[in-house]
């Protein structure tokens, strides 16, 4: 039975004469993350703000844990964790009242340790100004969790993060979900997505174009799974040998390049026919289509409709 | 430590460490009363007389109607304010823990100008001390409640200087900081109604001094008292969480409401 803790239906958003969000539904099982992703305007944030209970729906029903967000906020505030992309908190704050702050009407202890883990312990006393944009939003995630909520909003948790910061961050969203907590992650990085989300739906025009795993998603594309091979001889130097399912051949640094739609029988098919030559396999590496170049075949052709 | 104490310690500090905010509630007027002080007893003796009632008046002015707005209004253009709906901050602990702790900074400043005065510029002293607390009080929360107000309904910080120009100034000229309410020929003494200075420098006359006062200081007491909680009751019930006001309840025009007290003061006095 599936237990799901946020249920979206028929949700719709309007902005005077615009249609923000136009009718999506979808839900979210515990302990899972799910990838919001879309341009700019596709309606990711109205559809987030209206999960947290910011803004009211103007159609359809929304639950966070049962709960309604638009009629519910005093129970709402304790189930959810928001890290949201603008800062949010006062410029004269320091780090260690931020926390105080927050936990205080959540009711909880501070929970100094997650600023030591986010590697905030030693700007403690800083005020929020004072401290760089990583830092900042590494401040407001602390703060988002420090209820220990069973559901996180994050929207572009990573923007502005170093590559350390960022690998931190990673681990402590694996962590939140061993432990039973349910994100959802609103990104533009499409490779956090693919690496981070369980599953995702992409947003267009205020519409769900596509929705499942990162791994189903790309599969259902149109895009050609690269394989790039390197031999000893020059075996595969002649352009004009066919293998199945390849439609493009390339030769770029000492690989032969070929684009497949269907990678097995290609990959097979040019191991026999190496061997048959009697050349040496050096190296051969298969990169299926990423999401992002999913993301930007789905953009590209549905957004000029 | 609950959230809301936690939450005043943090306003009052705010008061104290951010430097616009320690300029208007201390260095500001705390400069105007020590460059009045020095000016004033030379140039104008009578002045002496009230004040200690037209520098607390001018703090009370300073840190409510100039200062407390200014950083509500920024701290929503920010989205602090939804960063606090989130969270499960009330819109009246937004609104009324600032309010509260600038006049904590203005029981301080108060106090400063209470003690000194009468050392250094040869003040009196209120003589009422029950009523001078009033007074304070009064005009505390009246002020403090159209800072309040000016905050909701100003779309900018551009706006706030507007609104509370448009009552400091004429507080300034008219509202019996300066000149004696009774001195202001007819016209003018009408439109001084209009402000709580005027009602502020009435009471403290009426009350704490027991010196006559230009009209039954009940009055001014009242109209304070009324000015205030629609302040405060106009400015929780326009209150809204972010600059796209899609949470507001009402036009920002019922703000307007709150001079009602001051208006009938006009029509009665």
């Amino acid at each position: 039975m599936n237990d799901y803790v946020i249920k979206v239906r028929d949700f719709r958003k309007v902005y005077g004469d615009l249609v923000a969000v136009d009718s999506i539904s979808f839900e979210v099982q515990r302990g899972e993350i799910f990838g919001l992703l879309g341009p700019n305007g596709a309606g990711k944030t109205s559809t987030l703000e209206s999960l947290e209970g910011l803004r009211a729906p103007d159609g359809g029903s929304l639950q966070v844990m049962g709960v309604d967000p638009a009629r519910e906020s005093r129970k709402l505030r304790n189930l959810i964790g928001v890290q949201l992309q603008t800062s949010g908190l006062p410029d004269s704050m320091r780090v260690d009242e931020a926390m105080r702050f927050f936990c205080a009407y959540h009711g909880v202890a501070p929970h100094y340790h997650l600023l030591d883990r986010l590697g905030l312990a030693e700007r403690m006393g800083a005020q929020y100004h004072t401290l760089s944009a990583g830092l900042q939003r590494r401040l407001a995630l602390a703060v988002a969790v420090a209820h220990n909520p069973p559901v996180m909003f994050l929207d572009e948790p990573t923007a502005g993060l170093d590559v350390p910061s960022r690998i931190e961050l990673h681990n402590l969203m694996r962590e939140l979900q061993t432990a039973g907590t349910t994100i959802i992650l609103a990104t533009h990085d499409m490779a956090e997505a693919e690496k981070m989300a369980d599953r995702v739906a992409i947003l267009l025009r205020g519409k769900i174009v596509a929705t499942g795993t990162p791994r189903e998603l790309t599969a259902t594309g149109a895009g050609l799974t690269k394989v790039s091979v390197r031999t000893e001889g020059p075996s595969l130097s002649d352009p004009s040998i066919t293998f199945p399912a390849v439609s493009q051949v390339a030769f770029k640094d000492d690989y032969a390049i070929y684009y497949s739609t269907d990678p097995g029988p290609t990959v097979s098919a040019i191991i026999v026919h190496i061997e048959a030559q009697g050349d040496t396999l050096i190296d051969l590496r298969v990169e299926r289509p990423s999401l992002e170049e999913r993301f930007l075949e789905i953009t590209g052709t549905r957004g000029g409709q | 430590m609950n959230a809301f104490a936690n939450h005043f310690s943090f306003e009052f500090r705010t008061g104290m460490r951010d430097k616009t905010l320690l300029l208007m509630n201390y260095l500001f007027p705390l400069g105007v009363y020590a460059m009045l002080g020095l000016l004033m007893t030379e140039l104008n003796p009578p002045f002496v007389e009230t004040m200690i009632p037209a520098m607390i008046v001018f703090a009370i002015l300073s840190g409510t109607v100039l200062s407390l707005p200014n950083p509500l209004v920024t701290a929503r253009e920010a989205g602090i304010f939804r960063s606090y709906k989130i969270n499960g901050v009330p819109a009246t602990s937004i609104l009324t823990i600032p309010a509260l702790t600038t006049i904590l900074h203005m029981v301080v400043v108060a106090a400063i100008i209470t003690a000194t005065a009468p050392l250094l510029f040869g003040a009196p002293p209120p003589i009422n001390w029950p009523g001078f607390i009033l007074f304070f009080l009064l005009t505390a929360f009246a002020c403090a409640g159209l800072g309040m107000l000016i905050s909701v309904i100003s779309s900018s910080t551009r706006a706030v200087v507007l609104w509370s120009q448009l009552i400091f100034l004429p507080s300034m000229m008219i509202g019996g900081l300066m000149i004696p309410f009774s001195m202001l020929p007819d016209a003018l003494s009408k439109v001084g109604l209009l402000l709580p200075a005027t009602h502020a420098m009435n009471a403290f006359q009426g009350l704490a001094q027991n010196q006559g006062a230009a009209f039954d200081p009940l009055w001014s007491v009242l109209i304070l008292l009324a000015g205030g909680i629609l302040s405060l009751g106009l400015a929780i019930y326009l209150f809204c969480w972010d600059r796209l006001n899609t949470t507001r309840r009402g036009h920002p025009t019922l703000a307007l409401l709150a001079l009602l007290p001051y208006g009938v003061g006009v029509v009665l006095l």
